[in-house]
This record gives C-alpha cells, structure tokens and sequence, in this order.
C-alpha cells in the first residue's frame, strides 16, 4: 500500500466542474435577478442570461451524463456507508481538535462516504429538480394553451426557486468545507491539475506505472 | 430541359415585372397613383352649380348607382348595432356616453356627424332617401368641405358670423370635382372630434394624426408609410373592418394568402402571428407573448402623443354655475401644441386632461356591453358605461390597454337609471347649455327617447373604457420587459396570471432567505469555534 499523487480529476471531469460551477453563478445571478431580490440586471438581460446559460448547462450535462456512464464514473457515486461515521464525527467536531480527515481516496472510490451521498443527491434529486421545471418554465409557449397553464406555471417556479436556494446552500456548504482538515489551496489543487493523494494497492501502482505514466507522480 | 428554363425565365420576367407594382401597393399607394381611371373634373354632371349636398350625392349616384344603398347598410348610416354575441341593441342612437351623453333629443348638433343630411330624429330610422347619404364628407380631397356643427349634417349654404368670425360655405362645384379616396383628415374630421373638440373621446385619435410624425404613428408618419385610415381599415362595398363593439382581441389567423379574408383591421392581419424575428432567443420570447398580450399593449406605450390632451375626467355635477347670472368658463390646462382648453364649463361642469396618458390594462374578449338607459344601476358604486369580459382562462381575450374615462353624470335617482339629457337647442325653454335646470333637461331628454323619469334625479361616479389601438409607438419606444415583469409594473393589477418579476411566493422567498441566513451564521459560529478551540491539525 502506497500513497502517491494520482490523476483523478481527468481533463474533462475539471473542465465539467469549473463550466458548471460559472454557469451555476450566473443563473444564480440572473435568477434571483428576476425573482427580484436585486436589481443589477435590467429583466429582459437577466431573462436571455439566464437561458442561455441555463442552454449551455443542459449541453454540459448532456456530455457529462455521456462521461458518466461511457467512463464508468457513476460507480464513484454508488452509496456506501464505508467510513460515513468517522468522516461525519471529524466534520462535527474531529477537524476542531485538529485531527487528520479520517477518509483515504481510493482509486476507485475518490469521494468520502457522505460526499457520494451528497454529489448522489445533487445530481439525482436537485439537478433534476432544477433542469426538469426549467425547462417547463423555459417551453411555457409549448403547454400554455392547455387549461390551469398559468396557475400550474406558478408551481413550476415554485420548485425551480426551491431547488435553487437549495443549491445555493450546497454551494456555500461545499465551498466552506474545503477549508476544513487542511488549507484551501490545497483542497482545491486537485481539481485544478488532477492530481491528489490517493492509497494505491500494489497492483494499482504497478499497473499505472506501468500504462499510465502520466497520471501519476 | 429547355422548355424548364424558358419557364423559369417566364416566371423570373413576370416577378420582375409585379415586383414595382407589389411594393407600390405594399407601400400603401400615394393620391397621385396612376391607377385612378376617372378624372371627376371632367364629368359633365358635376360641371354645374349645387345647391346643397343631396343635390351633388344625386349626381354622385348617376354613376355610382349602388354606392347609397351600400352606405345606407352601414353603422356610419344605421348608428344602431345588435351585438352578435349578447343581442345587445347598441349604436349612437342607443347607447349613453361619458361624455355628452346621448344623441336622443340634441339630434342637430350630434347628426352633424352623421354620414348623411337631416336626420333630426332618434326615434326614426335616418332618411330612407338614397340622395341624403353625404359622399363629400369621406371623399372631399380639398379639405374645405365642413359639416356645420349644428346643422343636421349639411355644410354651410351662406356666409355666416359666428364667435366673432365669418365661415364662409364650401364651394361645393369644386369640391365635387375633387373627390378621391378617403384620407386621414377625412375621417378624422368626425372620429377626431367626438365628444366635442379635439381628440376629447378617443385618446389615441387626434388631429395629432392629420399629418403626424414617426414618433407619433409609425403607419401614418407623414414621411414614411403615410398610411391613410383605409390601409387599415380596409373596406368593402362601403363596409368597413373595424368596430370597438365587437373587437377582434386576438386574432389566431394572422395574414391572408392572395383570395382570403380582407375583411379585419388587426395587427396580425399585416404582421401575423408571429412578428418578432424568429433567429433571436429574445424574438422568440417575444412571440411567446402574442397569444396573451395585444400587440397593442407594449407597442402604444401611451396615447394623447403630438401635443393634442384627450379628456379624462368629466364631471357634469358641477355644470350650471353663472357668475352674475351669466354662463362662465375658465381655460386652466394648456396642452402641448400651445392650446389653452376649458377646465370648467358652465354648460358641462368640472374637466380633466391628460397627454402621453399610460393605458388601464385589463383582459379584453373583444365584447362590449353597454349599461344603457333601460338597465338598473347601483348608485353606491361607480357605474361601468361599458364593460367587457375576458380573463386569463379565456383563449380569445388578451391584455389590452385602455383609456379609462372618468365621468360624473346625471341618472334617475328613483328609478336608478342612465338618463337622457337635452343639452343642446337654442330654441327650446329646457336644453341644459340655455337654462341650466338639470329637471327640465332630463324630462326633455327621457321624454325624447320614449324613457320614464322619475322627476328626481342625481349625479354618479362612472368609468368608460376605450380601446386603445392608435399612435403606435417606434419599436424602441415600446415597453420593456421591466415595464410589467417588476413589482408595481404596467401590469401590477392584471389577475389570473404567473407573471415572473412580478409574482413571486413572497413566504418561499423568506423562508429560503432566513434559512441561508442561519446556514451562513452557523458557519460563522463554527469558524469562530475553530478560531478559539481549534489546533492546527498535521497533514
């Protein structure tokens, strides 16, 4: 068992969560522009904002469910509730005595246990939650003959303003967790450049020494 | 293969040679289009002296032998209108207004807008006389032909004083042989003026649009389309498309193919249904809007434009003071162009104005329902002159913008109904604008239209709703979307949808606000904590 540096984060999962989390800003911005809670945004610039951001987000994650399933990643995201205690003991209280993050990557299991659960979540919960009613919100045109339309629209902003605050917590919590068990920089490295440590098996080792001399160092 | 091409050819010559003419007629065709067959200076029957209008309506009919009959069918002839859909019976002969209120019993003043001569009676159907149709008033191109204002429909015959100037009779010879297709001034010679003076009715039509400006109406720019009222309102056999009874408020149908209907005046009739670009995301959203929102309504941001004020409020409860036994008036607005107007009339109370006026938005159906002197009224509350249906559940009604006049005006406080009042007759011992005794006027009146009257009488509030549809704005002066998805917008009192910027879930917003709140404070409880209590833990 070794620990080395080792690519995780490929070129495409980094460029997957930086576009993402741009484009989650600016509909952040230009959403809670409409609904009203600031006025930096004339409406109709804030409206065309929104969409094509919110456009270019439903391409990301078309590519990114592709990569998903094409690559095998979906299995990093497979609940587990291997070490779920120990990490959820060192967010309460652990990181306070200045103790070590409990969880160790694998290669095939890069996320700690309640993390998974978390991105699992995000991605099958509140992503869909968002996606779904805004692209109802965004196709009123197509459905807003039918009877109720408007009353029924009403409900379709309600979930899509839910999900947004709810991501806009996910996102506070995500940014601020980073900060525990270590400095910021270098939990952010890894999803700069790839690279972060990872407990290789032997075998591991050898065969990403061996074929893939690049991603590890 | 050669035959195809020498087709093609054919075809390529034959668009060539229509293009011209295609663009002239899209371009709305000038007076002096080629395509006017008949020089009516040359006709034998109009070289000659008349001596009233009937007189050249007959010599009009020499040739246009079913013109009369046409016009008689219509409700510029009829005044009377049974409303398709409620069986209302409605029309000018019918219906009381907020402003001088009804034409029963002031029939001379108000016949002079009649599309014929000497209809004095309300009672009576108009003359059945085909020679008493006025041709001149809508075809006269040399501007001088006027009907009197108090002389049943005819123009001035003799030279006559009036207000301390000399109003000389048209020269009718030459008027009828200048005749031609109705233009802007034409119409506007009746539909500017109703209610009195200058665009008083309407709102968004005024002489303003005689010969206006892009700004002002971006069809009938003097300097650009030049669009007569006819481009539009599109006529056939005399009959015109158009009606603020029974609107087309939505108009699915959009543009005809050649051979189709010719027969509506909408925006969607030229424009179609779809008039934003499509190749823009922002067009596209645009034309999301046009099955709820009226062309009309983002597009006329406000009406009264060009300096001509339209008239807001009357209120007639105050007519009737004299200062030293003498009628009086005082002129305490004065409008754009520089004219000063009356503020208050001995003869017609307390007025109010109003220029580059915002519109009262309501959904709209297009059906009109008058309160006429036969229904029952709540004088507790303000009286609907007219109303209208729609609503968000309605596929056929649409957002439209109004002018909404406010009124006060006389009603049988027994009884409780509109009444009809005799305000015009210089010969008569009870007309208001002579005696000022409101008693009289109201016998006289409900008396003239065959109406019961109490004897008591009272003043109540009333609105009045016009359809605004004139003085279309360029398109960068139309609304913003801002302009209704905001609070407190153009929009702020229209029910029945969700409109974004507008509506929000205002508990949702709270909740969700306080709960990023604690999320932040806990986080700064938590920091704290680590701040105080915490070690640096090795990596």
């Amino acid at each position: 068992m070794a620990t080395r540096l080792v690519m995780i984060y490929s070129r495409f999962e980094r460029f997957w969560h930086w576009t993402q989390m741009a484009l989650i800003m600016l509909l952040m911005f230009s959403g809670f522009g409409m609904r009203g809670l600031h006025d930096l945004l004339p409406f109709d610039k804030a409206v065309m904002l929104h969409t094509v951001a919110a456009l270019a987000l439903v391409l990301l994650w078309l590519f990114a469910i592709f990569w998903h399933l094409t690559t095998g990643n979906w299995r990093h995201y497979v609940p587990s509730t291997r070490g779920l205690l120990a990490v959820v003991r060192f967010y309460a209280w652990g990181n306070l005595k200045g103790e070590r993050h409990p969880y160790r990557k694998a290669y095939w299991r890069k996320h700690n246990a309640p993390q998974a659960l978390t991105y699992l979540g995000l991605k099958l919960v509140l992503f869909p939650a968002v996606w779904l009613s805004g692209i109802a919100y965004l196709g009123y045109p197509l459905w807003d003959h039918l009877g109720g339309a408007s009353g029924a629209l009403s409900w379709v902003a309600l979930v899509h303003v839910i999900a947004a605050f709810a991501i806009l917590a996910f996102v506070i919590i995500h940014v601020y967790l980073l900060t525990l068990g270590g400095p910021l920089r270098e939990h952010v490295a890894p999803m700069i450049n790839g690279f972060d440590k990872v407990d290789l098996s032997a075998e591991e080792e050898a065969y990403l020494q061996r074929d893939e001399p690049g991603h590890i160092r | 293969m050669k035959l195809k091409f020498s087709c093609l050819g054919w075809i390529a010559a034959g668009l060539l040679l229509l293009a011209p003419l295609v663009l002239a007629t899209a371009a709305g065709g000038s007076a002096d289009a080629p395509s006017v067959t008949a020089d009516h200076s040359k006709f034998e029957v109009l070289q000659k002296p008349f001596a009233n209008g009937p007189e050249v309506t007959k010599a009009c009919l020499s040739c246009h032998t079913e013109a009369s009959r046409q016009v008689m069918k219509t409700l510029h002839w009829s005044w009377s209108f049974e409303h398709p859909q409620t069986g209302q019976q409605l029309g000018k002969r019918k219906v009381v207004n907020a402003f001088c209120g009804t034409v029963a019993s002031n029939e001379p003043r108000c016949t002079s807008c009649h599309a014929g001569y000497d209809w004095v009676d309300m009672n009576q159907p108009p003359p059945d006389d085909e020679n008493k149709v006025d041709c001149l008033v809508c075809h006269d191109t040399t501007g001088t032909y006027k009907k009197w204002p108090t002389a049943a429909g005819h123009p001035l015959y003799e030279p006559k004083q009036q207000g301390g100037k000399l109003h000389l009779p048209p020269d009718l010879n030459k008027v009828a042989q200048n005749v031609g297709m109705p233009g802007r001034g034409n119409c506007g010679s009746c539909h500017f003026y109703g209610g009195g003076a200058d665009n008083v009715k309407h709102g968004d039509l005024s002489s303003a649009l005689v010969s206006p400006n892009h700004g002002i109406d971006v069809h009938m720019d003097k300097d650009g389309l030049d669009f007569s009222c006819t481009a539009c309102h599109v006529s056939h056999g005399h009959q015109w498309a158009g009606s603020r009874y029974a609107v087309h408020a939505s108009d699915p149908e959009g543009t005809g193919k050649p051979g189709l209907r010719r027969d509506v005046a909408t925006c969607e009739s030229c424009h179609g249904t779809a008039p934003h670009p499509n190749g823009s995301l922002k067009g596209i959203k645009l034309n999301g809007h046009v099955d709820r929102i009226a062309c009309q309504t983002c597009h006329i941001p406000t009406f009264a434009k060009g300096g001509v004020a339209t008239k807001t409020r009357w209120d007639w409860s105050t007519a009737g003071k004299l200062r030293d036994g003498k009628p009086y008036h005082e002129e305490g607005y004065v409008q754009g162009d520089g004219k000063h107007l009356h503020t208050y009339m001995s003869k017609k109370g307390d007025f109010e104005y109003g220029e580059d006026v915002v519109p009262y938005y309501a959904w709209f159906d297009g059906q009109v329902e008058y309160t006429l002197p036969d229904d029952k009224i709540d004088p507790q509350q303000v009286v609907e002159i007219n109303h209208f249906e729609g609503s968000a559940d309605d596929p056929d009604a649409r957002i439209w913008p109004f002018k909404r006049m406010l009124g006060r005006q006389a009603y049988d406080s027994v009884n409780n109904t509109l009444v009809y009042s005799h305000v015009w007759g210089p010969d008569t011992d009870s007309a208001f604008w002579s005696n000022f005794d409101w008693h009289k006027a109201i016998s006289a009146g409900m008396q003239a239209a065959g109406q019961p009257f109490s004897g008591e009488y009272g003043f109540v509030d009333t609105h009045m709703y016009w359809p605004i549809t004139h003085m279309v704005a360029p398109k960068n002066e139309a609304l913003a979307c801002d302009s209704c998805h905001a609070k407190d917008g153009r929009l702020e009192g229209v029910e029945g949808v969700y409109l974004p910027g507008r509506d929000r879930h205002g508990w949702l917003d709270r909740i969700a606000l306080i709960a990023i709140g604690l999320l932040l404070l806990g986080i700064g409880v938590h920091v704290l904590v680590r701040i105080l209590f915490g070690k640096r833990g090795e990596h």
